[in-house]
């Protein structure tokens, strides 16, 4: 068993409304009086159905409870449990990607407001990421501004499929807002629905969704590096959050490969996107994706070919792994420690800044 | 050195190219505008033929969006998969430091001063002359 370092920090965990009534309290009562008088439903996507295996370790799981509803066991399952110091919470509740742009923003801060009073206010050790209407990208920035006041937001939260390619310069305030505030953009499996989770149609199963998510970040990173957006925005990183890791240097090879060939066409791409990436893409490392061999993990991260572009993550309530095993095994301990402490300290700098 | 005349200005116009075969080596030779440029006709990827190449010029951007354009057909494109060289120094664009093919010095020389050389020449015509 790898064992983790003091002080690491988990740069992904999942807490969840546990339902929509949850947020009433935090919604400006327009909305607040909409969602009672529509009758609106639950509003989580269908990404990661409650029931399913994948949404919640079993041993994380507490009855009927949504998974990562309970900030207390989330607490004593995932930040006690791994003697974590700082825990990043990615909130994947779907009502920021409503249709209507305002009352997707109007979720959106509603969200941020219920995670300050009902998570960060209850333990020093969480922190988390905003989040934003993806398909506005106006009103994004916005609630980027007013959210980045509270400093224990460190991160702008996005899920990898919204409704246009990421890259796209419509996007663009999304990226100058996160920048401004110096924050980073995390790309976190999910999807609006916008459009088929996979480039060949709707998939009819979970395992398909689920492992599709890969070529969507594929696609993702691909728009963000050939649309300029780090050119554009020298000072941000992305952040690659459930994504896994293994696919990373084969696309990349092949990226690099045609952008030899076909960089006149896309001029401000100065250097190798392989040169792009590590030095302003991270990854969480749940799930990684790679053989148990720790020689193919070996090999495979000689491919990524730098050591600080991967991001400890337990990607808590998700089942990804079994019990402390949040690491691959045969890692060395000065890359654990790299992985755990020093590569999310320098992605997040405000967790650099001790007591918020 | 060795100095290589390869044929009379007149014959070599702008706006065209030739091949040439110089110590057994083939040299691709390019007229761009009254300039002479060399390269050895070797891609150094695969050794595709780059005397078949597209010739361009410089696209360059210091942001998205704000494309330049300059020294046309001072850029040479491979014709098997795109890379792009300088004329001028046979260096790749996407990585001129580890990725480059050989340049030769091409000039046009008086025929009056080339009479030592081992090809005859005329005095009174200007020749295209290659530096191994």
């Amino acid at each position: 068993m790898t064992v983790l370092p003091p002080g690491a920090i988990d740069c992904d965990l999942h807490p969840a409304p546990p339902s929509v009534s949850a947020l009433m309290p935090y919604l400006e009562p327009h909305w607040a009086d909409a969602a009672a008088h529509r009758g609106l439903h639950e509003l989580e996507t269908i990404a990661w159905p409650p029931n399913a295996p994948l949404s919640c370790r079993p041993d994380w799981r507490d009855g009927d409870a949504r998974p990562g509803s309970d900030p207390a066991r989330l607490i004593s399952d995932a930040v006690d449990g791994f003697g974590t110091r700082y825990a990043i919470l990615n909130c994947l509740y779907g009502a920021p990607m409503l249709y209507s742009e305002d009352m997707a923003a109007g979720f959106a801060r509603a969200l941020n407001d219920w995670l300050k009073a009902e998570w960060l206010d209850r333990d020093p050790r969480l922190r988390a990421s905003i989040t934003v209407p993806p398909h506005a990208p106006g009103l994004a920035a916005e609630e980027i501004e007013r959210a980045a006041e509270d400093r224990r937001f460190v991160q702008v939260l996005l899920p990898v499929m919204g409704e246009t390619p990421p890259g796209r310069r419509i996007n663009w305030p999304v990226y100058a807002a996160a920048e401004r505030a110096g924050l980073p953009v995390a790309f976190h499996a999910g999807s609006a629905y916008r459009h088929p989770p996979t480039p060949v149609g709707w998939p009819s199963y979970l395992a398909e969704d689920y492992a599709a998510q890969a070529t969507a970040f594929q696609a993702a990173l691909t728009s963000l590096i050939a649309e300029g957006v780090f050119q554009k925005f020298p000072d941000l990183t992305v952040v690659f959050a459930e994504s896994g890791v293994a696919w990373l240097p084969a696309h990349l090879w092949r990226l690099a490969k045609y952008w030899r060939g076909l960089r006149m066409e896309v001029p401000w791409v100065d250097r190798s996107p392989e040169e792009i990436v590590r030095e302003r893409v991270r990854f969480t490392i749940q799930p990684f994706d790679a053989p148990e061999e720790p020689d193919a993990v070996a090999r495979l991260l000689e491919h990524l070919g730098s050591d600080d572009m991967l991001l400890f993550a337990t990607d808590y309530p998700h089942w990804q792994f079994d019990g402390m095993g949040a690491l691959p095994e045969g890692l060395p301990a000065d890359l654990v420690r790299r992985i755990a402490v020093d590569n999310p300290l320098s992605t997040y700098p405000r967790l650099r800044e001790g007591k918020p | 050195m060795t100095r290589h005349v390869v044929a009379p200005v007149s014959e070599f116009p702008p706006g065209t190219r030739r091949c040439v075969v110089l110590e057994g080596r083939r040299i691709a030779l390019f007229n761009v505008g009254g300039r002479y440029f060399g390269l050895l006709d070797r891609c150094p990827h695969q050794g595709g033929p780059l005397s078949e190449g597209v010739l361009t010029g410089l696209v360059e951007a210091g942001a998205p969006g704000d494309y330049s354009f300059s020294r046309p057909g001072e850029i040479l494109r491979c014709p098997w998969h795109g890379w792009e060289f300088d004329l001028a120094t046979g260096k790749s664009r996407f990585d001129p430091r580890r990725h480059r093919t050989r340049a030769f010095r091409v000039s046009a020389e008086p025929g009056e001063e080339l009479r030592a050389e081992t090809v005859p020449v005329r005095v009174e015509e200007d020749y295209v002359v290659v530096e191994t």
